[in-house]
């Protein structure tokens, strides 16, 4: 079984990120990037599959200018067999992203897509779904625990209420929560060794996919700061100042 | 133009974020005129559509009521919601597990893209959103024909739950994709309120050292009636079930009052808690980034003062 996963090059989860001055967009400039951490959960589990030898091989895609080679290379070294790159400089929309991801899953033909649940950058929650309604899989988004066997998926899903789970008829797309799995660190030596797999590059023409962007951003503020407030000294003034200042308590 | 609002429900009651949703919905009329219909999709779920047409500002109530909507299968859902979006100019859903599930797939299907999480409704296309865990609010405009959006719900006030009066018409469409069936549901029972309607929440992160401790802000919350949070360390680590933890990849709440115990405040769980009202923090290491959207800060050892809280308030 081939197992497919789309990922994406984000800033890092440390930073935090500033708005430019104008308000056109946040500052990304010289800021330190890395791979979305649910799309290094979603390798990290195709990486299982095949270590338990249910998928065979573990392709890893992702769309972008040339940067995100980075990212691909990050997969590979966890043990991502292969790289495909969709090179674009535009700013593509989920609903792009998840057309031009139809096109590789045309041409690759897995049995399983596994997408990280949200991108900490833009915070859609899209892409894994659309993907699903566009290639008719059905879909289990925000999976914490994953089986595959006898050509279904079965998928525990952190909901609001607690846990669901869903049997899903393969080929199927699974998007990552948190707890799924801990992703592995990669060693030196699969990071020399991933300079080597291959990674193959394509345009979004030659996928016959035209990009749109019907959303336009017309401003970013920053969000409205908190006014600072006071350190007490004990747990009566906590009491009494919840009481009486903010009115909080009875 | 008539907006179509998808209620959250457990089939038995309609679930109050909706009535945020129906209040987005009031915003967009508001601002371009037309009526808000309600869609209530599930089996057996007759009382939440009659609650739904209590709510203010609703002209009708869809009601599809099949076994097949029983636990809002993203598949299924898309199916029901696609096939009746031709009469709607906005499709609206609460960004929860649920929307957040079915809504992509329903844009998707219509060729549309969606807008994730609004906070705020400038005019009919025209959208806020938090970006980058709420470091950044974008102001977005969609040029669709169709808008597909779903809504934060402490973005929002709820309508009045009661005073309307909106007809419910059933839906016969009825139709199982058949491609994913439902195993089995593990759902967290408490007496608490919900964390995201709760107006008082404690929540516990790394500090509290195991699960067994979380006893600690049981007893605040049972005086206060709060709901009781968690941190995502503390959820990795097993003290508490994943739903309760707060945060950019959690819920996102916004009560009257926050009490963070032995959390740190990174940006992923700041993103969850820091449009709440009032927020103390309680963490014995006073240079926890906590203490900077904290209202009242207390540094000390939590197992040392939450005794003596609880007993105080
Ligand atoms: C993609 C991604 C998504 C994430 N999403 C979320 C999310 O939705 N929600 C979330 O919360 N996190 C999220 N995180 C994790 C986040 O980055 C932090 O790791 C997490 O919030 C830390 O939890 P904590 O504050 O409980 O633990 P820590 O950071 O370890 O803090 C523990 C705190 O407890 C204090 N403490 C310890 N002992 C005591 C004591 N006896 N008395 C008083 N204080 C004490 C310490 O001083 C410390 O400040 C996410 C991370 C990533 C990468």
């Amino acid at each position: 079984m081939k197992v497919l996963v789309a990922v994406k090059r984000v800033i890092d989860y440390n930073v935090k990120v500033r708005v430019k001055s104008d308000c056109s967009d946040v500052d990304l400039a010289n800021t330190k990037m890395a791979l979305n951490p649910f799309c290094e959960i979603a390798v990290e589990e195709a990486i299982r599959l095949k270590e338990k030898g249910v998928a065979t091989e573990v392709v890893v895609v992702s769309i972008g200018d040339k940067a995100c080679q980075e990212q691909i290379r990050t997969a590979l070294a966890l043990g991502a067999d292969r790289g495909i790159q969709v090179e674009t400089d535009q700013a593509v929309d989920s609903l792009s992203v998840a057309k031009l991801l139809k096109a590789v899953v045309a041409e690759e033909q897995p049995q399983l897509v596994i997408l990280g649940k949200q991108s900490i950058d833009s915070d859609n929650n899209q892409t894994g779904q659309m993907l699903a309604a566009l290639t008719a899989m059905p879909q289990a988004t925000f999976a914490s625990e994953l089986t595959v066997a006898d050509g279904k998926a079965t998928v525990t899903r952190e909901v609001d209420g607690g846990l669901q789970t869903l049997e899903l008829t393969l080929p199927a797309v699974v998007t990552t929560d948190l707890r799924l799995n801990e992703p592995r660190y990669a060693s030196l030596p699969n990071i020399m060794k991933a300079k080597r797999k291959p990674l193959d590059v394509k345009t979004p023409d030659a996928l016959g996919v035209a990009l749109k962007n019907n959303v336009k951003t017309l401003k970013v503020e920053p969000p409205a700061e908190r006014q600072g407030g006071i350190v007490v000294a004990s747990v009566d003034e906590l009491v009494e100042k919840l009481k009486n200042e903010a009115k909080v308590i009875g | 133009m008539t907006i179509l609002v998808i209620a959250e429900h457990d089939n038995a009651e309609l679930k109050p974020v909706t009535l945020n949703v129906i209040q987005a919905a009031t915003d967009i009329v508001k601002s371009a005129g037309g009526e808000i219909e309600v869609l209530v999709a599930g089996a057996g779920c007759q009382a939440v559509a009659d609650a739904a047409a209590k709510a203010a500002g609703v002209s009708k109530v869809l009601l599809a009521d099949s076994a097949i909507y029983s636990h809002q299968l993203a598949e299924n859902m898309s199916l029901l919601v696609t096939e009746l979006a031709a009469n709607y100019s906005h499709i609206l859903a609460p960004a929860t597990t649920t929307g957040k599930n079915f809504m992509p797939r329903v844009a998707a299907v219509l060729d549309v893209a969606q807008i994730s999480d609004i906070i705020a409704v400038e005019s009919a296309d025209t959208f806020k959103r938090p970006i980058y865990a709420g470091n950044a609010i974008a102001t977005v405009q969609s040029s669709e024909a169709k808008q597909v959006i779903t809504v934060r719900g402490t973005g929002f006030d709820a309508v009045a739950a009661e005073g309307g009066a909106a007809a419910v018409e059933a839906i016969s469409f009825a139709e199982d994709a058949g491609i994913s069936r439902h195993v089995a549901d593990e759902l967290a029972v408490s007496d608490r309120p919900d964390l995201t309607a709760a107006s008082v929440i404690i929540s516990g992160g790394r500090g509290m050292g195991n699960g067994d401790n979380f006893k600690l802000l049981d007893g605040v919350a049972d005086k206060l009636g709060a709901a009781v949070g968690a941190s995502r360390a503390a959820v990795d680590a097993g003290f508490v079930p994943n739903d309760m933890q707060v945060g950019q990849t959690g819920k996102i709440v916004a009560p009257e009052l926050y009490i963070a115990v032995g959390i740190s405040g990174a940006i992923q769980h700041l993103a969850g808690m820091k449009d709440s009202k009032v927020i103390v923090a309680i963490n014995k290491d006073e240079e926890s980034p906590i203490f900077s959207v904290a209202d009242y800060g207390l540094v000390a050892d939590l197992f040392e003062v939450m005794p003596e809280f609880e007993s105080k308030i």
